[in-house]
């Protein structure tokens, strides 16, 4: 079976003992400087917000956090098309890290989310649109890695996960919209509508930036580190080929 | 092709009629979970009347998790699988086989359902089409997704906890669709409740599509 | 000698007696993998129209490995490997509604009577109905038992009736995993009489077995499998 060379250059190489390199060493680096920018605006120099009070801060990770899982759902599902239509393993790999970074990601956006709604509303969790669409996104994703992380040969794991990869961002869509009607056809109370409607700008506006930055290079960050640690998994499984066929065939010599 | 396809639906059925596991163990399950729904829900104080619809529809999911396993645990046999890619059988057909087999199922549960709600729950039946149609569409959305994500389990060990899983997101939107469609027909205003049909509609059609493209593919494994 | 051109076949594949040119079978330095075992580890084989093949060997050779992957259940992914003219690299699936597999396992439905197994696999196959019911009484599956549910039948009566949805298809290329397992005397002897009517109207025969003496009057001749490969093969003189 052919292997897609296109990867980044360091990972043809079937040699290295980590999955690191210097491209990921920058990159990580720069993360972390995003990140101690982020906790500089986002935790001192930005103010409170009139209504939400200091939990708006909370938002700066919780807004970009959101929209990271749903590239790494994107990016499952083409992969998965990928894999499917032109066997590509490199994309069937990309499909699954991009899975699981996108499930790290929606954790988090449940789980600030909450942190926000607790101070917010006074609970921690609502059935609005936007918390329960998450929801559902989580057990999508749990499905598809279900699927993916079978015991079984990798090209029955992936062709069955890549089915429901494929089908990822449709039922993403499908269950958002359904949940949307359904959260706004039944009018609520506004004591549950999401605090984002308020105008945000200045120093706040600038803070969340900083956070789709910081959110944006830990997302990649991360996304390369689990695409090698898989790539380099398969590659592991298949070595050893010549020598099954060489050992078989002296089975048979001395039968 | 179409031809195939029927012969394959009346095969399951031809195998549920003689082994009658629907009849005897899905059936009762279904209306089971009712009961059991009455006895959490406490009849007398109204709860059980309001929540009707979404309950209907909760058995109705719950009893067509069984029915999809079942479908495929038929497969199972020594050689079955393996013969049925030998025998020249196209996939598209024995998909839309299983589908059909899965939904003619699936209708008659509903129906029955459908007889107790009215009974036990006193439930008194206005709007009609949209009742009927809404049975229709969410049936062919439940058929068409289940059947695909059943070929994905299928053969596995761990099917039986894989498809749950697998499954019930996906039909969240089914769930939210049929229910709402309920509440607007019993309720007495209908027009609520005919753009949820045409979202599970769209939804019945995406999966009718990935369902043929993606059931070959599925088939093969070495 | 002059080879005409091969007989048109319908979609099931019947074989109508005509010689067709180059050989049914044809492998060379064929690899077949189960997940990363290397089953089949470069087999050369050549098997030519209207013969009677055995293959034997020890347990673990590879001979069900073989005749799944000559049925196109099994990819081969290295060497040429060619059945009835179709390039089994290239489609296998092509070549599978022209072949005949009697497995390990009864590809019947357990549920499900003699007669409406054996007349839904010839349905599925587009064979002829009629065929179906001969192949059941030529098999000994007559009256009663035929509906009886599969499930209740004994090893015996089971292989018979895969193996009446093998012959009601009249398939070109005939692949027999043991046919002989779990039949008596008079079971054997019926099966090997349908090979040889099988071969003589024009079909060719590929089977495995362990029953050397009867496999051996049987065949044309014997491939020997070791170790995923072939080891030995013989033109058998007797019978």
């Amino acid at each position: 079976m052919t292997i897609e060379t296109d990867a980044p250059d360091d990972v043809v190489d079937p040699g290295p003992l980590t999955t690191g390199s210097r491209t990921t060493a920058v990159l990580g680096g720069v993360a972390l400087v995003a990140i101690a920018v982020l906790a500089l605006f986002g935790l001192v120099l930005s103010p409170a917000d009139a209504n939400q009070g200091e939990a708006v801060r909370i938002l700066y990770v919780h807004v970009p956090s959101a929209t990271a899982a749903y590239i790494g759902c994107f990016l499952t599902t083409t992969g998965s098309v990928l894999y499917l239509w032109r066997r590509s393993r490199w994309w069937e790999l990309v499909a699954f890290a991009g899975a699981e970074v996108a499930t790290l990601f929606t954790v988090i956006t449940l789980v600030t989310g909450m942190l926000w709604g607790r101070p917010t509303w006074g609970v921690f969790w609502v059935w609005d649109a936007r918390l329960t669409s998450t929801a559902m996104l989580l057990l999508l994703l749990l499905g598809y890695l279900a699927v993916r992380r079978l015991s079984a040969d990798y090209e029955v794991r992936a062709k069955r996960a890549a089915i429901v990869g494929l089908l990822l961002v449709p039922n993403v869509i499908i269950v958002r919209q359904s949940v949307q009607w359904w959260r706004t056809l039944h009018q609520k109370p506004t004591l549950f509508s999401n605090g984002l409607d308020s105008r945000i700008e200045g120093l706040m506006l600038f803070s969340l930036f900083t956070g789709f930055i910081a959110i944006a290079l830990v997302f990649l960050w991360l996304l390369i580190h689990r695409f090698r640690v898989a790539w380099l998994a398969e590659q592991v499984a298949e070595e050893g080929l010549e020598a099954a066929i060489a050992e078989r065939r002296a089975e048979g010599a001395s039968a | 092709m179409w031809a195939d396809a029927w012969l394959v639906a009346v095969k399951d059925l031809r195998i549920e009629f003689r082994s009658r596991v629907a009849l005897n163990q899905v059936l009762p399950f279904a209306l089971l979970v009712l009961v059991l729904f009455a006895f959490a829900l406490d009849p007398d104080r109204g709860l059980l009347e309001k929540a009707t619809p979404g309950l209907y529809w909760v058995a109705v999911l719950f009893s067509a998790l069984l029915a999809l396993g079942r479908s495929f645990s038929v497969e199972s046999a020594d050689g079955v699988r393996d013969a049925l890619r030998l025998s020249g059988l196209p996939p598209v057909a024995l998909w839309l086989g299983k589908v059909l087999s899965v939904a003619i199922q699936l209708l008659v549960l509903e129906v029955v359902l459908g007889a107790g709600i009215i009974v036990l729950y006193g439930t008194s039946v206005t709007g009609w089409p949209l009742l009927l149609m809404t049975i229709v569409v969410a049936t062919v959305a439940i058929a068409t997704a289940g059947t695909l994500y059943g070929v994905v389990a299928a053969g596995l060990r761990v099917r039986e906890t894989l498809l749950p899983l697998l499954v019930l997101p996906v039909l969240a939107p089914v769930l939210i669709g049929s229910t709402r469609a309920f509440e607007a027909a019993l309720g007495g205003t209908p027009s609520e409740g005919w753009p949820w049909v045409g979202l599970m509609s769209v939804f019945a059609a995406v999966y009718v599509v990935a369902g043929a493209l993606g059931f070959g593919p599925l088939m093969e494994e070495t | 000698m002059a080879t005409p051109a091969p007989p048109p076949t319908d979609n099931a594949g019947r074989a109508d007696g005509a010689p067709r040119s180059g050989p049914v079978v044809h492998l060379r330095g064929a690899v077949a993998l189960l997940g990363r075992f290397p089953a089949l580890a470069g087999v050369d084989l050549d098997v030519a129209p209207r013969r009677i093949v055995l293959l034997r060997g020890p347990n673990g050779a590879g001979k069900t490995t073989l005749l799944r992957a000559l049925a196109g259940l099994v990819s081969f992914t290295a060497g040429e490997a060619t059945v009835l003219g179709v390039d089994l690299r290239a489609d296998r699936r092509a070549v599978r509604s022209r072949v005949g597999l009697l497995a390990h396992g009864a590809g019947l439905y357990d549920e499900l009577t003699v007669a409406d197994n054996v007349r839904f696999w010839t349905r599925a196959a587009h064979a002829d109905a009629a065929d179906a019911e001969a192949a059941m009484g030529r098999l000994g599956l007559d009256g009663r038992l035929r509906d009886v549910v599969v499930g209740r039948l004994s090893t015996g009566q089971r292989r018979r009736a895969s193996f009446a949805c093998l012959v009601a298809r009249r398939p070109e290329l005939w692949l027999l995993d043991e046919p002989h397992a779990g039949l008596d005397r008079d079971g054997r002897d019926v099966v090997d009489a349908i090979v040889r009517e099988a071969s003589a109207a024009g079909a060719t025969v590929v089977l495995s077995s362990h029953e050397l003496d009867r496999s051996i009057a049987l065949s044309d001749e014997i491939v020997t499998l070791a170790g995923g490969a072939v080891v030995a093969t013989g033109v058998d003189d007797v019978g």
